[in-house]
C-alpha cells in the first residue's frame, strides 16, 4: 500500500466487488466445481478492475475443500487423515534471511502451543503471467501442514490453539520492525478448507496456482471472489476471499465497530486461552481493509464457541426493532444481542464458509444482489449475479435470492439447504433471552421522576447564552422551528462563511469538524421512506466479558431517542433503585482566570475523575457544563467527550462506563452527531430547554406546551442524527456512536492526536492554547460591566448581516458583478474582482492564502485566446423546476454562444430546447445530468447530450437526496420530466443503481452505451478519501470527474449540511490530482471544479492544484440578476429565478449577454495571470502547484497554524507520467451485443421494416438495446420506431441492465432470466422476461430478475414472467409492469405508471411512492401489513375503468409470458379480481382530480 | 422570519399627510399615522433577505429585516430594541433621513421599496408612547472624562455611547438650546421640538452634562477644556455656508437659508416674536437651491403666507427613475418631490443666477438669471456652459441662499491646532477619527463635510467607540463593519 504523501491518506480505501460460490449438496466432492467456481468469477470480471499496467488485478481468489487425496499425493511426507491436520498457504517475505526468520517464529510458536509441524511444500506458481504491479508485491508462497499433539486432541481445541498459535506469530512479526512484516500473512489456517488467492486477475488465478490446473484436486464447495480496489495499490494479502468470510459491499460503521473492538477487549477473558489471551489481541490488525477485519472479528466469535451463523447473526442483525411480525424469541435474541455488539452495517452481501456451513447474509439494507440456483443435479450457485455458471433450463430446480437480513445456508454434511427462519429460531431458541431481558433490561421511560438536591441556582439565562455563543439566528432559525414544527430547519443557495479555522469570531469546536458521507463506494440511505430498518436506541451501562453468554450483558438502560430531556436526565442522576446501575455527575468547567493551560490541567483532571468514579463502581458518567459563572468557563462538551472517551480507552476502561453529556453547547444537528460519534450515549441539551421554556413565554413558540415543545426538539435532532448517519450509510445509531465518521479542519494534528485521535486533519490550524482563547472571549464579554446591551449577536452564519461573519457574497460584490455585467464594464468587473479575491486574502478560504509565485512573464498576446479558455468553462448543474424556465434557459444560450457548456440539473429537458432557433441560439444544455431521481432521463434526452454527468453528490448537500413539492410541479415542468403534474418527485439519496464503485462503472456503461460520443461525468464533492473515491472513478471509465466543494448551491437543504458536510474543493481537488497522478490515472480523465468559483484568480488556482474545467453557478445566477435571497425552498423568488410563479417569473431580467460578459471577463482575468506566471496554454498550466505559495503576510492567531504543504505537495513521477487528460478512456463497447442487433436490423433501423431477430445472451452482455435505442433516437428523437418494428428473442442469462433506455419499437424478450436494472430508464420499448421452455419451475415461486426494475422508465411495458427482486419499479413514472411477485421496497419513490404484482409482496411497498397506480393480487389479505401505507389508498378494485384496465394488462401478460398464472386469474377471473388491491397514492388522485378540473375549465 | 409571501399581497403604503392648504396654517408636524395593523402588514412586505442590501444601504447598519419582522408580529418592544442597538435616535432619523435603505431595498428592483423610515418611525414612537424608552445608565463609571463640543445628532450620539462605556460626558454646546442642526435648522413642520427635549431628558438622567452658551474658542478656553478632559470629541459641523460671489449679494433681501430658518425656529420655539423673524409673508421669494434646505425655505416661506415662491436649481433636472449609471443598490439622484414642493412653488432647473437687482433703497427687487447646460467628459469634472438668449429678469423681494456649507469653521482648529483638509474639514480617518492632537478627536459634519443626519449619528457613535478604545485600552461598543454602499 502506498504511504500517506500529500493529502493522500491509505486508510480511504475503497473496495467492493463479484463474489460467489458453488457447493454440491450431495457431499460429491469433484474437480469440476472449481472449474465452475473460476468461471463464474471470469463472468463476474466486469465487475472488477484493472490497474494502470492493464494486467494486474485487484485482487482475486478461491476458498475448497481441503484436498486431501491430492496433498497425499503431493506431499513428500505423511499426512494424518483428514480433518486430523491443518494446512495453510503461507505468503513469507521475499528475502531468505526474512523468509526464515518468519519461518522460525511460527515454527517456535506452533511448537509452543502443543502442536506439531508435520511439514513445508513448495507452493508452484507461474510469476510469468502477473501484471506489473503485482510483480512487485509478489510474496513468496510455501504450504505448511501442522497436526494435533496427541488423536485425543478435540477438534475445538485443535482450532483454538491453531488460532493462537497464528495471532501471536502475526503479532510478534507486524511488531518486529522486519522490513518485509508485511509479505508475512496466512490466507487460511484450518482443518477444512483452504485459499488460493493474490493480485490476480480471475482467469489468471488457475494459471498462478498450478495446483488448480491439476485434476486430482476435489472439493465439495468453492467460494470464489474478486475484488474491485478504488485504486491501483491493492496488496496480496486483501485479496479475498478471508478465512470465513468473503464480502460484496463495505462496512460503513467500521470505525466505530473497531474502537468498540478495542474497548471489548479490555475485559475479555477466555477459560479456553488463559494468559494467552493477551497475546492473542488485539483481534483487528492495523491496516486491514473492512472485510478482512469483518472477518477477523467473526474468527474471534467463532473462538467464544458461537457458531459461525450466530456470530452472523450478531454481527449483521436484520432490522428487528421495527418488525412486527418477528417472532419474539428471535427479537429477543437480537435486542440481547445489540446490548453487546453493535451492526456491523453494510451495504454488505457476505457470503461465509467453515467448511461446514456454507452460505451468505445480506445486510439489513439488502443493497447487494445476492442470487442463487439449486440445480435438480444437486449444486447450489450462488452469486452477484445470475448466469454465471451454464445451467440448462431443465437442470433448474430453483431460482432464488438472499433476501434483506436474511441468512442463506447450506449445511454441507446434513446436505440440505437451511431456510432463515428455521436456522436463527434455532440460535433465538439457545438461551431465554427474554426472560433475561425482562429481568435486567431498564428502560428509560419506565423510570420514574425524582428529584435530586438542588445545588445552587444558574446565573441569568442571557449571560449563559453569551459564554455558550449563542446567537439571534441559533434562537430563531435553528431552535424555535425545530420546537414549534418536530422539523429540521431548511435554506438555500451555498454556504460562503469562511470556515471555522478563517472566521474571525470565536467558534464552537463543532465547527471545526465536517461530517463525511457516502458517495460511489457505499450508498446513503434514506431513514425517512425507509425507516424500518433504522433505529437511534442505545443501551447505557458496563459491558462484559465477549467470551460469556449470560444475563449480565443486558444489565442496561435503554434510551429510545438519546437525545434527552432535562426531566428525564434527572430520572437518570437521581436512579438509585436498581444496584445495576451507579450514575456520577462531572463537572466540565475549569477555572477561566487561572491562566492559559487551565484547560489543559482540566482535561486531565475530568479523566482522573471519571477513572476513579469508574474503579468506584460508576458505570454511567454525565459531564456537565452546568453552574458557569465568573471564574468558571465551560470546557468544550466536544473536547471533554471525545478526551475522555479515548483517555478510557488507553486505561483500558471505556468498556466499563457510558457518557451522557449534559451541556449547553450542543443546539443543532452536527452537535449532536459529532457528540455521539465521538462516544456518548445521550445528550441533554439543557439551556434549549430553557430557551424553549422561554420562547413559549414570549410567544416566539406557540400553542404548545412546554414538553411537547421540547419533545418536538429533540424528535428533530434526532431525525437530524439519522438523516446524518444516512448520509454515510449507518441506519442504526448504535453503529454511529463513537464511529468519528468526521474530517477535522483547522486543528492542529498535536491536538487532534491528544483529544481526537484517528481523526484525519490535514492543513493543521489551532491547538488548544487559540481553542481557549476562544472560550475566553465569549466568557470574558458575558461579564464585562457596563453591558447596557447584553443582548446576544445577531449571527450571520445563514443570512449575511453587517459586522457579523463575512460572506464571499454581500452587498458590494453582488452590486459590481451585476453593474460589470450589464455596462459590459471592464473596470467595473476589475473592482468586483479584487473585492472577491481580495476578502478571499483576507482569510474568508484557504485559496485566499495563496498567493503566485515564479512568475516568469509572457505578452499577453501569447495567452490562448479567451474563447479558447471558455470552453472549459460550465455553469452549475441546476434543474428546471428549482430556477425558471427563462433563467435555465438564459445560462444554456449563453453557454451555447461562447461554445462552454450548461448543464440540465435532474430535471429533464424539454426536447423542443434540442433544436437551434431560427436566430442561431441554441438551449439546449451541452451536459445532460443523470441525478437519483433520474427524471426525463430517456434515451432521446441522452443522445441530445454532449456530455453526461452522473450526480453523485452535491456540495450543498452530499449524501442526501431532495424533493420537488407537488405544488412546484407545473404541467410543463411535469412534461420535462416525465411526470405527473402536482405529484410530489423525491430524488432519493442513493441512485439506485450505485451502491459500490462497480455498479458505477455499469451506469457509466449503461450511458456511455445510451451515447457513445458523449463524454461521461461523474460529480463527486470533496472530503478525505475523495482522491481514492476519483481513483476508482477512473477505473471505472469515466471520461471526467468533477470535485465540488462543500460550498455549492441548492434550491433547498438542511442547514446542518449547507454548512457541516464537505470539505472546500482546494483540499479535494488537491488530493483528487494527487492520487490520480500517484496511480498514473491523470492522462485517462478530465479533472474539473467546481464550488464558489467567483474569479479568474479562483480559477488559475484551481488549475494549478489540478483542475481543467471549470464550473460556476452561482456567480452567473448573479449576473443573471440574483440577489442571494435564499429563498430557493419557498418559491418567492423576488428577480423570477428559482420560482415557478408565473407573476415572479415576468420579473427575470436577465440576459445571454450578461453571463457571456461575465465568462469572459473571468477568461481574461485568468489569461492576465496566465501571462504574468508564464504559461501560454491551460494544460501547460494544469497541477504545476510550484506556482503556488502560501501568502506570507497573514498573522491572525487561529490562520497562523495552518500548513498548506499538503495541498502543495508535488507527486513524484517519472517525466512522462502526465498532469492533466491527454487519452481517452476505452468503454470496450466494440464487443457489444446490440452491435449484432444493428447489423442484422439495417432494414428496421433505417426503413421500419418490422424485423425479427433470435440470439443467445449470457449475463456479460449488459444495457442490451441502450445502443439500438440511441441510433433509433438520433433519427426519429423521442418519438421512436413504431412498435414492434424490432423483436428480439434471446436465450440465457441477460446481464445488467437488460433493456436500458430502450425506446419505442423496440421489443425484446428473454427466455431465461435476467440480472439487476432490468429496463432502467425504459423510454417505450417492450420487455418480455419468460421462463424458459423446458424448465419446470413454478414461476411466481422463482426469482426471474434481479433488483431495481424500471428505474427510472418513463414509459413502455415490461412483462416478467416470475419474482422480481428489491425495489421493483423505483422511481417509475409512466412504464407499465407485470410481475408475479416481488422483494422489499416496492413500487418507491414512483410517481407514475401502472404495476400490476400478481404474487408475493415485500416489505415497506410504495413507500415515498407519489404517483402511478399498483394493483396487487393479495391472496391472504396481507398486503397492507407489508405496506408503507401512510399516503396511499388502498381499495378493492371498484370501477369497471380499473377492472378493465387490470384485466387487458394480465391478459398481455399471458399473451407475452404464456404464464399459467395469468391463465388461471384469468380463466377465473371473476373470482380473482376480489382478491385484487389498488394502491392509490393520495397525491396522485388529488393531483389527478386538480387535471380534471382544468381540463373542464379549459373546455 | 416575517411573512414569506407578504410582498406578492400587500402594497407599499407609506402615512399620509393632512392636505397643503389646511397643514401650511401652522408649524405643526402633518402626517397622519398608519393604523397599527396596515403597519403591520408594511412590516410583512419585508422580504428578509438573504443579503438584506438595506443594511448595508443604511449608514448605521440598521437592523431592518429584524425590526420588520417583529412589527409584523405586532412585538414593538422589540423591536424597538433591535432599532435602539443601531440607532440612538431613531425618532429624528425616522422623521428626517431621506432613507437610502429604500433605495437598497431588494423589492426596490421591481417593485416599490418597504417602508421601512415609516416603520421605524412608529416604532419609535410607540416606544415611547408606551415609556420603554428610559434612561439607562452605565453601571459603573469609568472615572474617564470626556468633553464633546456640539450638540447636534453627532454630538449627541457620540455623548450617549461614551456615557454608555462608563464615561464622564459633558457637552458643550454654544447657542441657547441643545440640538444643533436639530433644532436651529429643521422646521418644526418636519420635527416639532418636543422630539428633541424628550430625548434629551433620557440622556440627562443618564447622567450625561449639557452646557449650553458655551462657546468654545470663545468663552470656554480650549487649553482648558484639554487639561480638564482625557478627551475631546469634535462635533461642530460644517456650519460656513457657500455664498454666491455675484452682484448684489449684500442686497438687503439677499438672505442665508440658515438665518432664516433659525429665527423662524426660535419663533416656533417661543424665543422670539415674529416681528423678529425674517418674514416672507407678502413677498414673492426665490429659494436659491435645491436641495433639503432649500425645501424647508419653500414650506416655511409658504407658512409665512408668501405671495410666490419659486426655487432655482443650477443643476439639471434629475430623471424621476434611476439615473442608468446609478443602478440598484446604490443611491440615485432623482428627482424628488418633498411635502414642501407640494405645497407651493415652482421649480426651475439649469438656472444659474448671474446678479441681484436693487431697488432705489438699496432693497432687492429683482434677480437676474441665465440658463445652463452641462457637459460630461469622461474623466473631466463638468463643465458649465450658459445658454446665450436665456438671460431673464424675476421680480423678487427675497432671495434665500440654500446653497450648501463649505466646511467648518476654524475657531476650534485653530485653537486646539488641528489639521484641515482642502476642503476645510478637520481631518481624521474613519480608521480612528483621531485628529493629529492626540486625546482630540473628530465627527460628523466637521469631519466629512456637510451630509445626512444618519451619517451624523453613525459618525458619532463610531467615534465613540474609537474614543472609548483610546481611553481604555479596547472597547465593547458596537462598531460597524465598512460594507456601507458606496456613492457612485
Amino acid at each position: 500500500m502506498l504511504k500517506k504523501q500529500g493529502l493522500y491518506l491509505p486508510e480511504f480505501e475503497h473496495d467492493n466487488c463479484g463474489a460467489g460460490f458453488i457447493c454440491s449438496l450431495t457431499g460429491k466432492r469433484s474437480n469440476d466445481i472449481i472449474h465452475k467456481a473460476l468461471e463464474i468469477l471470469v463472468k463476474l470480471e466486469h465487475r472488477g478492475a484493472v490497474s494502470s499496467d492493464g494486467i494486474t488485478g485487484d485482487g482475486a481468489g478461491i476458498l475448497i475443500d481441503i484436498p486431501h487425496k491430492f496433498f497425499k499425493i503431493f506431499c513428500e511426507f505423511e499426512l494424518p487423515e483428514t480433518g486430523q491436520y491443518a494446512v495453510a498457504n503461507v505468503f513469507l517475505p521475499r528475502k531468505e534471511n526474512q523468509r526464515q526468520y518468519c519461518i522460525d517464529i511460527f515454527e517456535k510458536e506452533i511448537e509452543s502451543q502443543g502442536l506439531e509441524l508435520i511439514g513445508w511444500r513448495d507452493v508452484p506458481v507461474n510469476s510469468e503471467i502477473l501484471g506489473e504491479i503485482a510483480k512487485t508485491t509478489e510474496p513468496s508462497i510455501k504450504q505448511i501442514f501442522i497436526g494435533k499433539a496427541d488423536e485425543k486432541m478435540s477438534d475445538r481445541d485443535f482450532n483454538l490453539k491453531l488460532f493462537a498459535a497464528r495471532k501471536i506469530t502475526e503479532h510478534i512479526i507486524y511488531d518486529s520492525k522486519l522490513s518485509e512484516a508485511q509479505y508475512f500473512y496466512l490466507p487460511s489456517l484450518s482443518t477444512k478448507i483452504i485459499i488460493f488467492k493474490g493480485l490476480l486477475k480471475p482467469e489468471h488465478i488457475n494459471e498462478y496456482y498450478l495446483d488448480l490446473f491439476n485434476s486430482a484436486l476435489d472439493t465439495r464447495l468453492a467460494l470464489v471472489h474478486q475484488r474491485f480496489s478504488t485504486n491501483t495499490f491493492p496488496t496480496w494479502d486483501l485479496a479475498q476471499p478471508f478465512r470465513y468470510i468473503c464480502h460484496n459491499g463495505e462496512i460503513n460503521t467500521l470505525r466505530g465497530n473497531v474502537s468498540r473492538m478495542f474497548s471489548r477487549e479490555e475485559i475479555i477473558k477466555s477459560d479456553a486461552f488463559g494468559d494467552d489471551i493477551k497475546k492473542i489481541i488485539p483481534t483487528v490488525l492495523k491496516g486491514k481493509s473492512d472485510s478482512a477485519t469483518l472477518d477477523m472479528v467473526v474468527e474471534l466469535l467463532l473462538m467464544t464457541g458461537r457458531s459461525l451463523p450466530e456470530a452472523m447473526m450478531m454481527l449483521v442483525p436484520e432490522a428487528w426493532e421495527k418488525n412486527p411480525e418477528m417472532s419474539d424469541a428471535k427479537r429477543a435474541f437480537y435486542e440481547y444481542n445489540s446490548c453487546l455488539m453493535e451492526p456491523w452495517d453494510g451495504p454488505a452481501s457476505i457470503p461465509f464458509t467453515d467448511g461446514n456451513y456454507i452460505g451468505a447474509v445480506l445486510d439489513r439494507n439488502g443493497l447487494r444482489p445476492s442470487r442463487y440456483t439449486v440445480t435438480k443435479n444437486g449444486n447450489v450457485i450462488m452469486s452477484s449475479e445470475t448466469g454465471v455458471v451454464d445451467v440448462k433450463p431443465e437442470n433448474v430446480e430453483f431460482h432464488g435470492r438472499l433476501e434483506p437480513g436474511k441468512m442463506f445456508l447450506v449445511d454441507m454434511n446434513e446436505g440440505r439447504i437451511v431456510n432463515d427462519e428455521e436456522i436463527k429460531e434455532k440460535i433465538a431458541n439457545k438461551y431465554p433471552y427474554r426472560e433475561w431481558l425482562d429481568k435486567n433490561l431498564v428502560h428509560l421511560r419506565d423510570l420514574s421522576a425524582k428529584k435530586g438536591p438542588i445545588l445552587y441556582d444558574e446565573i441569568d439565562l442571557k449571560k449563559r447564552e453569551v459564554i455558550f455563543g449563542y446567537t439571534q439566528e441559533d434562537l430563531n432559525t435553528i431552535i424555535r422551528p425545530m420546537a414549534q414544527l418536530g422539523k429540521e430547519p431548511i435554506g438555500s443557495m451555498g454556504s460562503d462563511t469562511p470556515i471555522a479555522v478563517l472566521s474571525e469570531r470565536p467558534q464552537l469546536v463543532y465547527n471545526y469538524f465536517k461530517q463525511l458521507f457516502a458517495q460511489v463506494t457505499n450508498p446513503p440511505l434514506d431513514g425517512i421512506r425507509e425507516e424500518l430498518i433504522t433505529d437511534i436506541s442505545l443501551t447505557l451501562g458496563r459491558d462484559v466479558n465477549i467470551f460469556d453468554i449470560n444475563d449480565e450483558h443486558c444489565k442496561k438502560l435503554k434510551i429510545q431517542n438519546p437525545v434527552i430531556s432535562k426531566h428525564d436526565l434527572d430520572k437518570i442522576r437521581n436512579y438509585d433503585s436498581n444496584p445495576d446501575f451507579k450514575v456520577e455527575t462531572i463537572s466540565m468547567l475549569y477555572e477561566v482566570n487561572r491562566g492559559l493551560n487551565e484547560l489543559e490541567v482540566a482535561l486531565e483532571k475530568l479523566v482522573n475523575q471519571a477513572s476513579k468514579a469508574i474503579d468506584e463502581g460508576i458505570n454511567i458518567i454525565i459531564l456537565s457544563d452546568r453552574y458557569v459563572d465568573e471564574n468558571h468557563a465551560p470546557i468544550p462538551a466536544l473536547l471533554a467527550c471525545s478526551y475522555v472517551n479515548h483517555a478510557l480507552h488507553k486505561l483500558k476502561k471505556r468498556s466499563q462506563v457510558s457518557l451522557i453529556i449534559e451541556s449547553a453547547e450542543p443546539r443543532e444537528v452536527h452537535h449532536f452527531a459529532l457528540l455521539f460519534g465521538f462516544g456518548a450515549s445521550a445528550v441533554n441539551p439543557y439551556i434549549v430547554n430553557e430557551i424553549v421554556q422561554k420562547q413559549i413565554n414570549i410567544k416566539d413558540v406557540t400553542d404548545l406546551e412546554y414538553l411537547t415543545a421540547i419533545k418536538n426538539y429533540n424528535k428533530a435532532i434526532g431525525k437530524g442524527i439519522l438523516k446524518v448517519m444516512n448520509k454515510i450509510g449507518i441506519s442504526t445509531l448504535n453503529s454511529y456512536r463513537a464511529s468519528q465518521l468526521f474530517e477535522c479542519i483547522g486543528i492542529n494534528t498535536a491536538t487532534v492526536d491528544k483529544y481526537f485521535p484517528n481523526t484525519p486533519t490535514r492543513i493543521q490550524g489551532i491547538g488548544l492554547r487559540e481553542i481557549e482563547q476562544e472560550i475566553v472571549k465569549r466568557h470574558r464579554k458575558a461579564f464585562r460591566p457596563n453591558q447596557t446591551n447584553l443582548d446576544i449577536e445577531v449571527g450571520g452564519d445563514y443570512r449575511w448581516r453587517r459586522g457579523q461573519e463575512k460572506h464571499m457574497f454581500n452587498p458590494l460584490t453582488i452590486a459590481k458583478l451585476q453593474e460589470s455585467v450589464r455596462t459590459n464594464k471592464a473596470s467595473t468587473y476589475k473592482e468586483y474582482s479584487e473585492l472577491v479575491n481580495n476578502q478571499s486574502k483576507s482569510l474568508m478560504t484557504i485559496r485566499g492564502l495563496f498567493e503566485f509565485d515564479k512568475f516568469d512573464p509572457i505578452p499577453l498576446e501569447e495567452v490562448e485566446p479567451w474563447t479558447e479558455i471558455v470552453k472549459r468553462f460550465k455553469t452549475g448543474a441546476m434543474s428546471y423546476g428549482s430556477i425558471s424556465k427563462e433563467a435555465h434557459e438564459n445560462l444554456a444560450v449563453a453557454m451555447n454562444r461562447i461554445g462552454g457548456k450548461s448543464n440540465s440539473g435532474e430535471g429533464g429537458e424539454d426536447q423542443e430546447r434540442f433544436y437551434k432557433s431560427s436566430q442561431g441560439d441554441w438551449r439546449n444544455s451541452a451536459i445532460k445530468q443523470v441525478a437519483s431521481g433520474r427524471f426525463g432521463v430517456t434515451s432521446n434526452y441522452l443522445t441530445n447530450a454532449n456530455e453526461i454527468q452522473i450526480k453523485i453528490a452535491q456540495g450543498a448537500k452530499p449524501g442526501e437526496g431532495g424533493q420537488l413539492p407537488g405544488p412546484k410541479v407545473n404541467p410543463e415542468i411535469a412534461k420535462t420530466r416525465n411526470s405527473t403534474p402536482y405529484v410530489g418527485l423525491i430524488s432519493p439519496p442513493p441512485h439506485h443503481d450505485i451502491y459500490s464503485i462497480e455498479d458505477l462503472s455499469q451506469l457509466i456503461y449503461d450511458v456511455k452505451s445510451a451515447n457513445r460520443e458523449a463524454r461521461i461525468n461523474v460529480k463527486l464533492v470533496s472530503e478525505v478519501g475523495v482522491g481514492t473515491v476519483a481513483a476508482g472513478v477512473a477505473k471505472a471509465k469515466a471520461d471526467v470527474v468533477l470535485i465540488s466543494g462543500f460550498d455549492g448551491g441548492t434550491g433547498a437543504s438542511p442547514l446542518t449540511s449547507l454548512r457541516h458536510a464537505g470539505l472546500p474543493w482546494e483540499l479535494g481537488i488537491a488530493e483528487a490530482q494527487q492520487t490520480l497522478v500517484m496511480n498514473d490515472l491523470r492522462n485517462r480523465i478530465v479533472l474539473e471544479c467546481d464550488g464558489q468559483l467567483k474569479t479568474g484568480r479562483d480559477v488559475a488556482i484551481a488549475c494549478l492544484l489540478g483542475a481543467e474545467e471549470f464550473g460556476f453557478a452561482t456567480a452567473p445566477l448573479v449576473a443573471s440578476g440574483c440577489i442571494m435571497m435564499r429563498v430557493c425552498h419557498l418559491n418567492t423568488c423576488p428577480v423570477g429565478i428559482a420560482t415557478q410563479n408565473p407573476e415572479l417569473r415576468k420579473k427575470f431580467k436577465g440576459r445571454p449577454e450578461h453571463v457571456v460578459n461575465y465568462m469572459y471577463f473571468v477568461a481574461q482575468e485568468l489569461r492576465e495571470i496566465m501571462a504574468k506566471l508564464g504559461f501560454r496554454t491551460v494544460n501547460e498550466m494544469v497541477g504545476q502547484v510550484q506556482k503556488l505559495n502560501r501568502n506570507k503576510a497573514i498573522e491572525h492567531y487561529k490562520a497562523s497554524g495552518i500548513d498548506l504543504t499538503p495541498i502543495l505537495h508535488r507527486v513524484e513521477v517519472s517525466e512522462d507520467v502526465k498532469l492533466y487528460n491527454t487519452n481517452q478512456q476505452d468503454h470496450n463497447l466494440e464487443t457489444h451485443l446490440d452491435f449484432q442487433i444493428i447489423k442484422k436490423a439495417h432494414q428496421a433501423l433505417f426503413r421500419r421494416q418490422r424485423t425479427h431477430l433470435k440470439l443467445p445472451i449470457t449475463n456479460i452482455d449488459r444495457a442490451v438495446g441502450a445502443i439500438v435505442s440511441n441510433e433509433i433516437s438520433k433519427i426519429y428523437g423521442a418519438q421512436g420506431l413504431p412498435d414492434d418494428t424490432i423483436n428480439i428473442d434471446f436465450e440465457g442469462s441477460a446481464g445488467q441492465s437488460f433493456g436500458a433506455f430502450t425506446t419505442k419499437g423496440v421489443s425484446m424478450t428473454v427466455h431465461g432470466n435476467t440480472n439487476d436494472y432490468l429496463g432502467k430508464g425504459l423510454s417505450g420499448g417492450k420487455l418480455t422476461i419468460k421462463v424458459p421452455e423446458g424448465c419446470t419451475i413454478v414461476p411466481q415461486e422463482n426469482i426471474i430478475t434481479g433488483n431495481v426494475t424500471l428505474y427510472g422508465a418513463t414509459s413502455g411495458e415490461v412483462y416478467i414472467n416470475g419474482k422480481a427482486g428489491e425495489r421493483f419499479c423505483v422511481r417509475n413514472s409512466g412504464a407499465s409492469a407485470v410481475v408475479e411477485g416481488i422483494g422489499d421496497h416496492g413500487c418507491e419513490y414512483m410517481t407514475g405508471g401502472i404495476a400490476v404484482i400478481l404474487g408475493d409482496v415485500g416489505r415497506n411497498f410504495g413507500a415515498g411512492m407519489s404517483g402511478g397506480i399498483a394493483y396487487i393480487l393479495d391472496n391472504d389479505n396481507s398486503f397492507i401489513k407489508k405496506c408503507n401505507s401512510a399516503d396511499l389508498n388502498i381499495d378493492p378494485i371498484s370501477s369497471q375503468e380499473d377492472e378493465n384496465q387490470l384485466k387487458v394488462l394480465i391478459e398481455h401478460h399471458f399473451v407475452a409470458t404464456s404464464s399459467p398464472l395469468a391463465k388461471q386469474i384469468l380463466t377465473e377471473w371473476e373470482s380473482y379480481v376480489l382478491k385484487f388491491k389498488k394502491v392509490l397514492p393520495e397525491e396522485y388522485r388529488q393531483a389527478l382530480l386538480r387535471l380534471e378540473e382544468e381540463q373542464l375549465k379549459l373546455a | 422570519m416575517g411573512k414569506i409571501t407578504g410582498f406578492l399581497e400587500f402594497e407599499r403604503q407609506n402615512e399620509s399627510y393632512i392636505e397643503p392648504k389646511k397643514r401650511i396654517k401652522n408649524y405643526k408636524e402633518f402626517t397622519v399615522p398608519l393604523e397599527e395593523n396596515k403597519l403591520k402588514d408594511q412590516g410583512a412586505r419585508c422580504m428578509d433577505c438573504g443579503i438584506p442590501f438595506c443594511h448595508s444601504g443604511c449608514p448605521l447598519g440598521n437592523l431592518i429585516p429584524d425590526f420588520n419582522d417583529k412589527v409584523y408580529k405586532g412585538k414593538w418592544k422589540e423591536a424597538a430594541e433591535i432599532l435602539h442597538k443601531t440607532n440612538n435616535f431613531p425618532e429624528f432619523t425616522g422623521r428626517l433621513c431621506p432613507a437610502p435603505c429604500e433605495e437598497a431595498c431588494v423589492l426596490g428592483i421591481n417593485e416599490d421599496p418597504v417602508t421601512i423610515e415609516n416603520i421605524e418611525k412608529n416604532i419609535v414612537e410607540t416606544a415611547f408612547e408606551e415609556g420603554w424608552i428610559v434612561a439607562n445608565p452605565p453601571e459603573k463609571r469609568t472615572g474617564k472624562s470626556v468633553a464633546v463640543i456640539g450638540s447636534g445628532p453627532a454630538g449627541l450620539a457620540a455623548a450617549q455611547q461614551l456615557n454608555r462605556a462608563g464615561h464622564t460626558v459633558t457637552v458643550f454646546e454654544r447657542d441657547a438650546r441643545i440640538g444643533g442642526l436639530l433644532r436651529y435648522g429643521i422646521p418644526d413642520f418636519k420635527m416639532e421640538k418636543y422630539v428633541i427635549d424628550r430625548r434629551l431628558k433620557v440622556l440627562e438622567e443618564e447622567g450625561i452634562v449639557f452646557k449650553t452658551n458655551a462657546y468654545v474658542g470663545e468663552n470656554v478656553k480650549a487649553d482648558k477644556l484639554k487639561e480638564e478632559f482625557d478627551a475631546i470629541i469634535l462635533c461642530g459641523g460644517a456650519t460656513v455656508r457657500r455664498s454666491i460671489p455675484i452682484p448684489g449679494a449684500d442686497l438687503n433681501g439677499v438672505v442665508q437659508a440658515m438665518d432664516f430658518l433659525k429665527k423662524n425656529n426660535e419663533f416656533v420655539d417661543g424665543l422670539r416674536d415674529f416681528e423678529d423673524v425674517i418674514s416672507a409673508k407678502d413677498k414673492n421669494v426665490i429659494v436659491i437651491g435645491g436641495g433639503d434646505t432649500g425645501s424647508d425655505c419653500i414650506g416655511t416661506s409658504n407658512r409665512h403666507g408668501a405671495n410666490k415662491v419659486t426655487n432655482f436649481e443650477i443643476l439639471s433636472k434629475p430623471t424621476e427613475g434611476r439615473p442608468a449609471h446609478q443602478p440598484w443598490p446604490y443611491w440615485p439622484m432623482r428627482l424628488k418631490t418633498s411635502s414642501s414642493h407640494q405645497e407651493g412653488v415652482k421649480r426651475f432647473f439649469s438656472v444659474s443666477t448671474k446678479a441681484f437687482v436693487a431697488d432705489e433703497n438699496g432693497n432687492l427687487k429683482a434677480l437676474k438669471t441665465v440658463e445652463v447646460e452641462w457637459i460630461f467628459k469622461e474623466g473631466e469634472r463638468p463643465q458649465l456652459k450658459e445658454l446665450p438668449g436665456t438671460e431673464k429678469e424675476w421680480e423678487c423681494d427675497l432671495a434665500l441662499l440654500a446653497l450648501g456649507f463649505t466646511g467648518a469653521e476654524k475657531t476650534l482648529a485653530d485653537q486646539f491646532g488641528l489639521d484641515m483638509d482642502f476642503r476645510t474639514n478637520i481631518k481624521a480617518t474613519t480608521m480612528d477619527y483621531a485628529t493629529n492632537v492626540p486625546g482630540i478627536f473628530v465627527a460628523g459634519d466637521m469631519r466629512r463635510g456637510q451630509s445626512l443626519i444618519v451619517w451624523a449619528i453613525s459618525e458619532g457613535r463610531q467615534a465613540a467607540y474609537h474614543i472609548d478604545k483610546y481611553l481604555m485600552g479596547e472597547s465593547h461598543l458596537p462598531l460597524k463593519d465598512n460594507s456601507d454602499l458606496p456613492r457612485v
